[in-house]
């Protein structure tokens, strides 16, 4: 029989979003013919939940899904003590989604001290410490199935990931969502001009899109490898960042006229500048319907 | 030899202004502005092949030294109320000290559009002041004193009201400097944009 890897997926406080993108994963078969879950959610396996608290699997890797709270318990028991336990005995520790990651929409939630693993929004936590060296993020809600699945292959051919400052592989964070977007030439020519849905149109000025500040790989590797949000019509809401979930994610903030977050590096000295040239003139093609005969 | 080259075009910048806030822009010749300066035409050529090129390099080079004095103010860590007052300071001060200069911007640049439609569409040639004027406002707003509003609302009445002025003080209208109205200027601006 073939060595595969153990995983344990365990579920914190969670909508489950993670475990459903991860199902769309195209190639689940042979996925689960090189890794076996000790425990997941909803795909079946050896281990019940009661076994997987009240004894000591072996597992290689340990994925947690959803915010995290002394107080929150799968089980009966809690899931920080969980994660102690199983954290001693595994090779690696991912963080899927944004909420395992930075706390994401459930830091809301009314448990106390909710957090990320490692992270609350862009704070780093104490909590964990000691595990800071075992653990990857994939950041997301919910997160690539991808971008996860091509993280725990990573891991089982023990290649070595660049992590950037939140702990995510750099091989898909180090990119931002804007980067290969097909709006891209409406954004160089501030050409806004949109309508939800529709193919024209960059909507960075006016719809919110946070794509220029959100790393990534949405317009790299597609969803379900057909389409990205940004592609089909709807703003990115900046939800593999630390500050997601944010308000009004559908208009963009600005302070008389100037959007208040600016593309990843780029000075607002150097931003006004640019805009200020291409906004001076008027690209016809770019104005009109891509197809209006 | 660029530094000398570079030198030699703010002289005839400088010159062709001066000609033009006497003489008016239309009836100003390039061999005028080559006589003021003891060069050949030819040699003018050298420096700016026809007028309309002399007339946006100008706006440009006025754009260029507002927009530095206006950053200077910009990078200071002071209240946007003491920000508003400087940039007034800066543009009276720049009004007395070279009258040609904002005379320029206001008679020829923004009364002559149609010398200004190639080359410097939109505020191309004003970028670098534009620019300013846009961080003013943009940080003003972020900090929570101004109030956040459409950027022409505000740039008109800002500059607007600093053109008006220095245009009835050209016109011999004011009884005072424009340095005596800096307190109520300031006051006024800041008060119409403010969140207060
Ligand atoms: S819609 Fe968003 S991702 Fe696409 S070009 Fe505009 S800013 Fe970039
Ligand atoms: S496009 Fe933006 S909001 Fe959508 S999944 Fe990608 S990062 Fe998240």
């Amino acid at each position: 029989m073939k060595n595969k890897m153990r995983v344990l997926w365990l579920s914190a406080i969670a909508c489950n979003g993670n475990t459903h993108s991860f199902l769309n994963y195209p190639f689940l078969e042979q996925f689960l013919d090189d890794f076996e879950f000790i425990y997941h959610p909803v795909i079946d396996s050896h281990y019940t939940l009661e076994d997987i608290v009240s004894k000591e699997i072996p597992c290689d890797i340990l994925l947690i899904e959803g915010a995290i709270s002394k107080e929150f318990q799968r089980a009966d028991v809690s899931v920080v003590d969980i994660i102690e336990k199983y954290s001693k005995i595994v090779q690696k520790i991912v963080t899927v989604g944004t909420c395992a990651t930075f706390g994401g929409i459930f830091r809301e939630s009314g448990y106390s001290e909710t957090s990320g693993l490692h992270f609350d929004q862009d704070k780093p936590s104490e909590r964990f410490h000691d595990l800071l060296d075992k653990t990857i993020s994939v950041s997301g809600c919910p997160v690539h199935p991808e971008v996860l699945v091509n993280t725990l292959y990573a891991i089982k051919k023990s290649a070595a990931l660049k992590l950037d400052n939140f702990l995510r592989p750099k091989e898909f964070y180090a990119y931002t969502i804007h980067n290969g977007c097909t709006r891209n030439e409406y954004f160089e020519y501030k050409v806004d001009n949109h309508q939800f849905g529709e193919l024209e149109g960059c909507m960075f000025y006016d719809h919110g899109c946070q794509a220029p500040f959100t790393h990534g790989s949405c317009n790299k590797i597609l969803w379900n490898e057909v389409n990205s949000k940004t592609r089909a019509g709807l703003s990115c809401m900046g939800c593999t960042e630390p500050t997601f979930p944010k308000q009004n994610l559908f208009s963009t903030k600005k302070n008389m006229a100037i959007p208040e977050n600016l593309p990843v590096g780029v000075g607002k000295r150097v931003y006004l500048t640019l805009a200020g040239i291409s906004k001076a003139f008027k690209i016809d093609r770019l104005e009109k319907k891509l197809f209006d005969d | 030899m660029l530094d000398r080259k570079k030198l030699k075009k703010e002289q005839i910048m400088q010159s062709a202004l001066e000609l033009f806030a006497s003489k008016g822009f239309y009836s100003t010749t390039i061999p005028d502005i080559a006589l003021s300066l003891k060069m050949s035409v030819g040699n003018m050529y050298n420096y700016f092949k026809s007028k309309d090129i002399l007339a946006r390099e100008i706006i440009k080079y006025i754009s260029v030294y507002l927009g530095k004095k206006l950053r200077e103010i910009n990078e200071e860590d002071i209240p946007t109320k003491e920000k508003t007052r400087k940039i007034i300071e800066v543009y009276f001060k720049t009004a007395s000290l070279k009258p040609e200069m904002i005379d320029y911007f206001l008679r020829i640049y923004l009364s002559n559009r149609e010398v200004f439609k190639d080359g410097c569409e939109g505020m191309i040639c004003v970028n670098e002041f534009v620019t300013e004027i846009m961080i003013y406002f943009e940080e003003g707003v972020k900090c929570g004193d101004l109030r956040e509003q459409d950027f022409f609302s505000a740039f008109g009445l800002f500059m607007g009201y600093l053109g008006g002025m220095v245009f009835l003080k050209g016109e011999n209208i004011l009884p005072k400097d424009l340095d005596g109205y800096v307190d109520d200027i300031a006051f006024n601006i800041y008060k119409a944009l403010s969140t207060e």
